[in-house]
């Protein structure tokens, strides 16, 4: 038994914890809970009525076995016959109960919610507070839906007691926060933030919670608040120790509603008016200088409180970010925690001067702690303040200090806690890209990176070099050199094989002079570490081996041996099966020249934005992505045209480039490109189209070096496009059923439907004559760069068209990226005779694989803003060249795609949309504005979008519409 | 804050408190994980650490631990005191609280915590105003069998 036992205890609830408490098992436990609950349960079905107390003892120790942690299924009932009751201890253990055990039993909370209500009204404060309370505790919808009327009543009438408006104002909050719908702003809202000028202190801390989450939500409703805050922090600020009262804490005045204040106006914008603003700016220098002076007490909370208010008004400048003076000021105050002999302390420096090196202001000061930092990295005992300082490195981190920070980083990685090692690696890795000047450098600490952390390397870190070291001649013969070195290790991680037996498949030849590294010496090199590899790792090195035969004649003996033996040729893996077979046929047929073509170098990387950005945001969160978006802003200049892209796009360009180097990375790139057979490597099937049966995409993918492949149908080369395609394409850009065209003979009629990045179009051939068309014959193509932006597919139709009859064709698209030109669709057939060849565009245009966006004003002008480059817009003025009707704007807007947001545009003759094209490779988000000037009869239309050549496309395409 | 938890060294939960809505299967797991966490750091180490996406705070008194879930913009510092203040409640009340008060007047732990804190803010921090609440209830317990015209005079409704 305790010692103390205040009020009635419960003897009965006593000793049964008493006997709980002396189990000796679990078993033990169960068995003598089961008892109770039998006996509780015998009692409540009893035909004895129990009386208050006993009911009350009961309920509670059902309350005290479910806290245990067991399920408790009934008691509900008398918990809330409690509430009912007159007695207050049985009201409140009832109270408790309902707030630990929420039941969604609907006749309960009927009975729960009248209770409440009854409470409510009491006017007996104890009573009002226990139902808020309970109100605060449950916090459910259907709580809300009773009392989220009547709570600001309560908040803000005159004669409500202190107590009681505290409870209501948290009460509210909580409601607020589960169903913000329900709790509507009203009369009571402005006499809620004159709460900040309570006298009742403890009023004002409750108050402050719930104006702080209602202004963060709604700061225009709350500005007011500012001003009030400020003079109520000041009148704190400058209190001496004692005038507060019980609101002192350890010498530190109202250190909660300190915080609170501070926090608040961390919702707004430095104050406007100046007396308040100066008047703030006052409070927050005296709270610097109080960091300054001698401790009032020795005791920890004192210097905790004082420093809570510290790094709150730090956090407020940084918030401002526009006091040069404060902003240095407090990180040299931060300066000085980072050797504090608290943990604490130095852990929360670490973290707030992480934003503060985002700030220009501040970020040299910051800067100049580099070592401090670099030594908690490496002393400290604990890993999360260990994690602080990488992170304060990482933000830290610009050109003058890049390769020391990163030096260091990489040396901790060598024993850094496995939590923390794959995030290092990818910050490692940005850092290292973002601040190359000499890219030997880079290549050497991604190299590093791999051999200190291979297993945390994230595929997008590996493709990532790959690709720079595509797009950078300058650097391709030292990345070779190197990765030839690092391979040499007896044991390195398969990630190095991976980016060696690329590099050196693409690259060997730069260092095959030396004999050291000599064709035959590179190509033993990597098959030594072949049968330590997985599969993917496999497939790569084939690859990296059918390269080698075109840059070095002298090892196609020798690998050819390789890949005839039977490990290979009869592996049971399909893949590299597959591979095997193939890559020896064409060692062994083709010719230098085919090889050469097939096999050249791969072209550079399309721009993208960074895959291991994307992925460390992903990891950190939030709370990262500041410091990441100015990095995405940087690197588009830092690295010029350099590349980057991930996996997506290297499977994009994989379908650009004809050559099955293409599979070296993309080990998903077994989807074929284009034409019908499923089979790795495309590619690879064309060439042997005269061994195999004759593909049916054979006319679809004119590459160059398919002239040998024997054309399947007619032998007529397809005609140029009619003239009048482009305009019959335009017919189509706001709309997806129509007749596309017709002439005396045919008629072809389109009906399409688009979901995602896919697409599904029927087309239908009409004879419109009373005689049969022979040799009907229809072909879709994708010229030049669009094969490797659209994949196409179709199968071929009868040849045979009735007269009078209708054949249908179904094409299925998928957008693999972005594209301008239109696929090409080829009707070639004989009418009586004579040859009938007609080419036409296809309607298959961008602004298909729109996704409508509907979003609010303020994330339009937000997004808008962001995408401000000017390359990112696009405009055109032209004039209109139908009616300006607008209904018809909106439908043909509408039939664009994309979302018609209402709104928005202050001015109401004005129409704005938004939308997301979905691609293969990305997605990309488009914003879209049209002004009708119905005077001039012209129009002005901008199209923004993170990508140049989408703006200009959906902008010439729209141009066309009105 | 989110929650708030207290268990004792050998991991017992003692006292449990949700600001946020979470099905009884999870709060047993977060529970479960973030004991387990905390119980594995070593003494010295900082009060603070990231977990989830949350910001836990924790202190240890004697045989307990309490520890708080706050959000990303909240205050760590005044966590950790939020913490303290609690604990110099209890101990008040109680007079040199130890884990056995609270285990067996557990109802009485979370009464206390609901005068200071509720939804997740801090209520009343000043130690006398909770106190006195607390004790203004001890009273009218005391007086649970309370005459007719003691109720009348407190204009309670009439009991049903």
């Amino acid at each position: 038994m305790p010692a103390v036992s205040k009020g009635d205890g419960m003897r009965g609830l006593a000793v049964f914890i008493s006997d709980i408490r002396n189990c000796k098992s679990k078993e033990a436990e169960i068995k003598r809970i089961n008892k109770e609950l039998a006996n509780i349960r015998s009692k409540f079905k009893g035909d004895k009525a129990l009386d208050g107390y006993s009911k009350k003892k009961y309920v509670c120790k059902l309350l005290f076995i479910f806290l245990l942690g067991h399920d408790i299924d009934f008691g509900h009932m008398e918990a809330v016959n409690l509430l009912s009751s007159n007695k207050y201890t049985e009201k409140q253990i009832g109270y408790l109960f309902i707030s630990v055990l929420v039941n969604s039993n609907s006749e309960l909370i009927r009975l729960i919610n009248n209770a409440i209500k009854n409470d409510l009204s009491s006017r007996n404060p104890t009573f009002m507070c226990l139902a808020l309370h309970c109100i605060a505790n449950v916090g459910s919808r259907e709580m809300a839906e009773a009392f989220a009327g009547e709570i600001p009543r309560i908040l803000v009438a005159g004669d409500t007691m202190d107590s009681v408006k505290q409870s209501a104002a948290l009460c509210l909050l909580r409601l607020y926060k589960a169903s913000p719908d329900l709790v509507l702003m009203g009369e009571w809202t402005s006499r809620v933030v004159h709460l900040l000028n309570d006298q009742h202190m403890g009023v004002v801390t409750a108050a402050i919670s719930l104006i702080t989450c209602l202004s963060s939500k709604n700061p225009d409703e709350f500005k007011t608040c500012v001003s009030l805050a400020v003079s109520r922090l000041s009148r704190i600020v400058s209190s001496a120790s004692t005038d507060l009262q019980d609101y002192t804490y350890y010498f530190v005045p109202a250190p909660w509603l300190s915080c609170k204040l501070l926090r608040l106006l961390q919702c707004y914008p430095p104050p406007e008016d100046g007396a308040v603003k100066g008047r703030l700016v006052e409070c927050l220098e005296t709270i610097l200088n109080k960091a300054q002076e001698p401790p009032k007490s020795k005791k920890v909370q004192h210097s905790n409180a004082k420093n809570a208010i510290l790094f709150e008004a730090i956090s407020l400048i940084i918030h401002y970010d526009s006091e040069p003076n404060l902003l240095v000021r407090a990180c040299n105050q931060l300066g000085q925690f980072l050797q504090h002999r608290e943990t604490n302390l130095r852990y929360l420096a670490l973290e707030s001067m992480c934003t503060l090196a985002s700030s220009e202001f501040s970020h040299e000061a910051v800067k100049t702690h580099i070592e401090t930092v670099i030594n908690a990295l490496k002393t400290e005992r604990d890993v999360s303040v260990r994690q602080r300082a990488a992170d304060l490195l990482y933000a830290m981190c610009d050109r003058s200090n890049a390769k020391q920070i990163v030096a260091e980083m990489l040396s901790y990685l060598e024993t850094a806690d496995y939590s923390i090692r794959e995030e290092m690696v990818l910050k490692v890795a940005i850092l290292a890209e973002k601040y190359a000047v000499d890219y030997s450098w880079y290549v050497d600490t991604i190299l590093n990176l791999i051999r200190i952390a291979g297993d945390y390397v994230s595929e997008e870190v590996w493709y990532r070099v790959i690709q720079i070291v595509i797009n950078r001649d300058d650097v391709q013969g030292y990345a070779a050199k190197t990765v030839f070195e690092a391979l040499q290790a007896p044991a390195c991680h398969e990630n190095m094989v991976k980016v060696g037996g690329y590099i050196l498949g693409e690259f060997g030849n730069l260092i095959a002079g030396d004999p050291r590294s000599s064709p035959l010496v590179q190509f033993n090199l990597l098959h030594s570490k072949f049968h330590l590899c997985s599969v993917p790792t496999r497939a790569l090195l084939l690859s990296a081996y059918i390269k080698f035969i075109n840059l070095f004649p002298e090892t196609k003996a020798t690998i050819q041996e390789v890949l005839r033996s039977d490990s290979q040729i009869r592996n049971s893996d399909v893949e590299l099966q597959q591979r095997a077979v193939e890559y020896l046929k064409l060692s062994s047929i083709a010719s230098t020249d085919v090889l050469a073509t097939v096999l050249e170098e791969m072209p550079p990387f399309p721009e993208r934005e960074s895959s291991i950005l994307a992925k460390l945001k992903k990891k950190k969160g939030p709370g990262a992505v500041t410091v990441e978006l100015e990095d995405g802003k940087e690197r588009g200049e830092l690295n010029g045209g350099g590349d980057r892209g991930g996996d997506a796009a290297i499977a994009a360009s994989n379908a650009s480039t004809p050559s099955p180097s293409a599979d070296l990375l993309g080990l998903r790139s077994t989807a074929p490109v284009s034409g019908t057979t499923p089979s790795a490597g495309s590619l690879l099937v064309d060439v042997f189209s005269e061994a195999g049966p004759s593909a049916t995409s054979a006319g679809v993918n004119d590459d160059g070096f398919l002239s040998s492949a024997p054309p399947t149908v007619a032998s007529e080369d397809p005609a140029p496009p009619l003239p009048e395609s482009d305009e019959l394409l335009n017919k189509f850009v706001c709309k997806n059923n129509g007749v596309l065209f017709e002439n005396q003979l045919l008629q072809i009629g389109i009906k399409s439907e688009y979901r995602q990045n896919l697409g599904r179009m029927y087309l239908f051939y009409g004879n419109k004559t009373s005689v049969q068309f022979v040799s009907f014959n229809t072909t879709v193509s994708c010229p030049g760069e669009l094969q490797s932006q659209l994949n196409v597919q179709t199968k071929t139709v009868e040849p045979l068209v009735e007269g009078g009859a209708q054949v249908q064709q179904v094409i299925n698209i998928e957008c693999l990226t972005d594209f301008i030109d239109a696929p090409l669709l080829n009707i070639k057939f004989r009418y009586g005779g004579a040859l009938q060849n007609i080419s036409l565009k296809l309607p298959v245009t961008i602004n298909k694989f729109f996704q409508p966006t509907e979003m609010a004003a303020a994330d339009f002008f937000q997004r808008w803003k962001q995408l401000s480059q000017p390359q990112q817009e696009a405009q055109k003025i032209f004039k209109a060249s139908h009616g300006m009707d607008t209904e018809v704007l909106k439908a043909k807007l509408l039939g664009l795609g994309t979302a018609l947001l209402e709104n928005v545009d202050p001015n109401p003759e004005n129409y704005v949309c938004a939308g997301v094209i979905q691609t293969k490779a990305q997605q990309v988000g488009c914003l879209l504005r049209l002004e009708p000037n119905a005077q001039a009869q012209m129009y002005r239309l901008t199209l923004r979008s993170s990508k140049d050549t989408v703006s200009q496309r959906v902008c010439d395409l729209l141009a066309e519409q009105f | 804050m989110q929650f708030m938890l207290l268990f004792s060294r050998q991991g017992k939960l003692r006292l449990q408190k949700w600001y946020v809505p979470l099905s009884d299967k999870e709060r047993k797991k977060i529970s479960r994980d973030l004991v387990q966490t905390i119980l594995a750091r070593k003494p010295k180490m900082c009060s603070f650490l990231e977990w989830r996406d949350l910001k836990i705070v924790y202190k240890r008194y004697a045989s307990l631990y309490f520890c708080c879930a706050v959000e990303d913009q909240d205050n760590e510092l005044i966590t950790l005191e939020i913490i303290h203040r609690y604990v110099e409640l209890l101990d008040k009340y109680f007079g040199s609280v130890c884990e056995l008060d609270i285990i067996f007047n557990f109802e009485k732990a979370y009464f206390i915590l609901d005068e200071f804190l509720l939804g997740g803010e801090a209520q009343e921090t000043s130690k006398k105003n909770v106190l006195k609440a607390i004790e203004q209830a001890d009273l009218l317990q005391e007086l649970w069998e309370p005459p007719q015209g003691w109720l009348s005079e407190l204009s309670l409704p009439a009991s049903t």
